[in-house]
């Protein structure tokens, strides 16, 4: 992986955060949210810099990182897919409205497409097992949705109106 | 607090929040405001009704109409028609599907009618962002009395009495772990509330921390007084928004009203909670692991003993309880010991929360005495499987559970029959599976989750699932041989017996029950190379039967991949080398010209 040359004003904000959780390493995964949150994803160097704040080791970074899914290394697409693996969306066919998404978004989980606009990632139960299955696009859920929705929803980011539209609910 | 002739109550879970129940709010107080009423009626959102299926809920108080999926546009109407003239808008009433009559009170419908809520006693019913509505329901009396009347051994007794077992999954007596760790000597202790719900299909510790955020609150104080704690930390994954911000919301109320922190009620009990967000690990579920990464590390598991009540957080004596076990503990207080252990069976007192779900009429969230059958839930509770098809069977316990048969429809749910049966209690998951569904796939569905979630440190479960995983991919695609069952079996046990934590010793259980209870679909799979539910895809292939094609060309205009072909009112043809199995053509056609061979 090339090397990013992170900007002063990211090297500003990283080192703001751990100083807010007083550059104590107990909170290593509170500082990961709050930089993640900041920035959108974690790359190496942004765990190179939270390490040395918090006096810790890179591996210790990255191997808390690596652990929890909700971390991420690589960005994320403008619209974030993410398509409910719950057991009740399982069963209710999650299974083919994900491939329909990777047949269309022509990505496999986990990576974003050519242009950046949409990423596809599997989750675990939202809560939201009424509606299954359930896909959510950022912060908007989608319920009940059938793979032959897919194509429509997705041409709905395409073409840049976002919410109102597409619930099946 | 006004005195509001007219409340209408809106439900704000998560299910019917994603179907726009935000918007709904706006509208309704918009055509409150249009006709004025808006010094007579209250618009509340309160937490989750359960009635997942049919969101959103409106709720009608005083005289408890009871409105389903209702939508913005509706609004009108219902102010209108209802609030304004008194007059039900039947439209929007709930359909008994049996009877076809409408049900215009909550407590007519069979949903409600046999469950009996305790833990989820104020969801629905109040607004979880005013600490004054908790209060008027009893809200923090349990935590008076225990402060002014009881001492922390009257205390722990009355929950022993109780005979209340944790909720999370393990059923280890809660008063039994207070004790315990109110045993142990240390300058500081601290209290956990587990709120990282990883089990998919699960969602009830979400519905009440988002919808009686102060019952957690309030318990979570008793047990600090019980066990000599000062400090409580809420562990909850940070994928839960909502319930993290009525958490928050809830706490500051709570230390405004001198309900946390320091000298609380004037008796010099000193008690405070902070939020520890999780970051997507099932196996933080698991109280060594979950410590662990409140630590700030990898969410590891470690050996036990020592216990968590002896040795947890920074390596001071803590004590674990989940969600719903909290949610039980102030209404013990309340009503007593003796009146919460009439409820439910010999071992398993009280009641459990379920997170009904998959195939089945009234998905929701359900609270049931201990001792209610599955046929009770799925049938009476639950209103049977979608579309009329039959019931195969029932998974409970989540990925550390296993799968039922229809024998078992008649046993009564707790913690000692579910492990009989080989599934479990676990936190409360139950999904309903129908003639549609593959049990190997299923099994396999469990295992690639375990294989995501395995931490990695025992090889057992790190390895050992893996393998699992591979032998069921080889079966659910075709390659499978009769030895492969045989392998499973040895396999799991070995996974069961060695494996650190519960997660590795449990996860072997739904491969394990649906070879026990399904071992000819497993046997169709490996000797006749078919799928008897037509799920597995591989072993699927869609075929047009030409007398019964009309040529509409649905399936032509349908099919994603462009593999069908053929003139108008003439036969189709599905190309099987484009073929990508998802189905559309058998679901869209009208004629039931499409077979699966």
């Amino acid at each position: 992986m090339p090397k990013i040359k992170l900007a002063e004003s990211t090297v500003k904000i990283i080192k703001d955060v751990c100083a807010r959780f007083n550059n104590s390493e107990g909170e290593l995964i509170n500082v990961l949210h709050t930089v993640q949150h900041k920035l959108g994803y974690l790359p190496a160097e942004v765990q190179e810099v939270i390490a040395k704040e918090l006096n810790t080791s890179v591996a210790k970074v990255y191997g808390v990182v690596t652990f929890y899914s909700y971390f991420s290394m690589i960005p994320k697409g403008e619209f974030p897919i993410s398509i409910c693996m719950g057991t009740a969306c399982y069963v209710r066919g999650a299974e083919q409205v994900l491939s329909e998404f990777k047949r269309q978004l022509k990505v496999e989980v986990g990576e974003s497409t050519s242009d950046g606009k949409f990423s596809l990632n599997c989750l675990r139960c939202v809560g939201a097992c009424g509606l299954a299955p359930v896909v959510m696009i950022g912060e908007k859920v989608f319920g009940r949705v059938a793979p032959t929705q897919v194509k429509q929803i997705i041409a709905e980011y395409r073409e840049g109106c976002s919410s109102e539209k597409a619930k099946s609910a | 607090m006004t005195d509001y002739k007219i409340h209408v109550l809106i439900c704000g879970g998560t299910g019917c929040k994603s179907a726009d129940s935000d918007e709904l709010k706006k509208s309704l107080k918009q055509w409150i405001d249009e006709v004025g009423l808006e010094d007579d009626v209250q618009v509340v959102l309160t937490g989750c009704f359960g009635f997942c299926e049919k969101g959103p809920i409106v709720k009608v108080l005083p005289d408890n109409t009871f409105y389903v999926s209702v939508t913005p546009s509706d609004a009108e109407e219902i102010v209108k028609e209802h609030l304004l003239k008194g007059r039900v808008v039947q439209r929007l009433l709930y359909r008994d599907p049996n009877t076809h009559q409408q049900i215009s009170d909550s407590k007519g419908m069979d949903f409600y009618k046999k469950q009996m809520r305790i833990a989820l006693r104020n969801c629905g019913f109040i607004n979880p962002e005013n600490i004054q509505e908790y209060i008027s329901r009893d809200g923090y009396m349990a935590l008076g009395k225990c402060l002014t009347e009881l001492t922390p051994e009257d205390t722990i007794q009355e929950i022993k009495d109780s005979g209340l077992r944790g909720r999370g999954g393990g059923g280890f007596p809660t008063g039994l772990k207070w004790e315990i760790t109110r045993k142990s000597e240390a300058d500081q202790k601290y209290v956990v509330c587990n709120a990282d719900e990883g089990d998919p299909g699960a969602f009830m510790d979400r519905s009440i921390l988002e919808g009686d955020p102060h019952s957690v609150i309030e318990a979570m104080s008793i047990c600090g007084y019980c066990i000599g704690a000062s400090k409580g930390l809420v562990y909850i994954r940070a994928e839960y928004p909502l319930a993290i911000e009525r958490l928050k919301i809830a706490l500051d109320q709570a230390r405004e009203y001198g309900l946390l922190g320091e000298d609380i009620l004037g008796t010099g009990f000193d008690f405070d909670i902070d939020i520890r967000l999780g970051a997507g690990a099932f196996v933080c579920g698991e109280e060594t692991a979950l410590i662990h990464s409140m630590e700030g590390k990898r969410g590891e598991p470690t050996f036990k003993p020592p216990f968590p009540s002896v040795s947890g957080f920074l390596g001071k004596p803590t004590n674990v309880n989940n969600v719903e076990t909290f949610a039980n503990i102030p209404v013990i207080i309340n009503k007593g010991a003796s009146w919460f252990n009439k409820i439910g069976t010999e071992n398993s007192k009280g009641t459990k929360v379920f997170a009904l779900a998959g195939k089945i009429n009234n998905v929701g969230l359900i609270e049931v005495p201990m001792g209610t059958t599955l046929r009770e839930v799925i049938y009476d509770i639950g209103g049977g499987i979608k579309d009329g098809k039959e019931f195969k069977s029932v998974q409970t316990g989540g990925p550390s559970g296993g799968c039922l048969t229809k024998n078992f429809l008649d046993t009564p749910i707790d913690y000692d029959n579910l492990l009989k049966a080989g599934s479990m209690m676990g936190s409360g998951g139950m999904i309903v599976m129908d003639e549609d569904d593959c049990m190997v796939a299923i099994a396999r569905f469990y295992l690639e989750f375990i294989l995501e979630e395995s931490c990695g440190k025992c090889s057992p479960c790190r390895i050992g699932n893996k393998r699992l995983f591979e032998i069921l991919d080889k079966i659910t695609s075709g390659k499978g041989e009769e030895k492969d069952i045989e392998r499973l079996i040895l396999l799991s046990n070995v996974i069961k017996d060695t494996s650190l934590c519960g997660l590795g010793q449990t996860s072997p259980n739904p491969v394990l029950s649906t070879i026990l209870n399904f071992r000819d679909e497993y046997l169709a799979h490996v000797n006749e190379k078919k799928c008897p539910s037509g799920q597995c895809k591989s072993l699927l292939k869609y075929e047009i039967i030409e007398d019964l094609c009309t040529g509409c060309t649905l399936c032509f205009r349908n099919c994603p991949v462009g593999a069908i072909t053929g003139e108008r009112r003439q036969p189709h043809y599905i190309d099987q080398s484009l073929c990508i199995k998802c189905g559309v053509c058998y679901e869209k056609c009208k004629f039931n010209a499409i077979k699966l061979t």
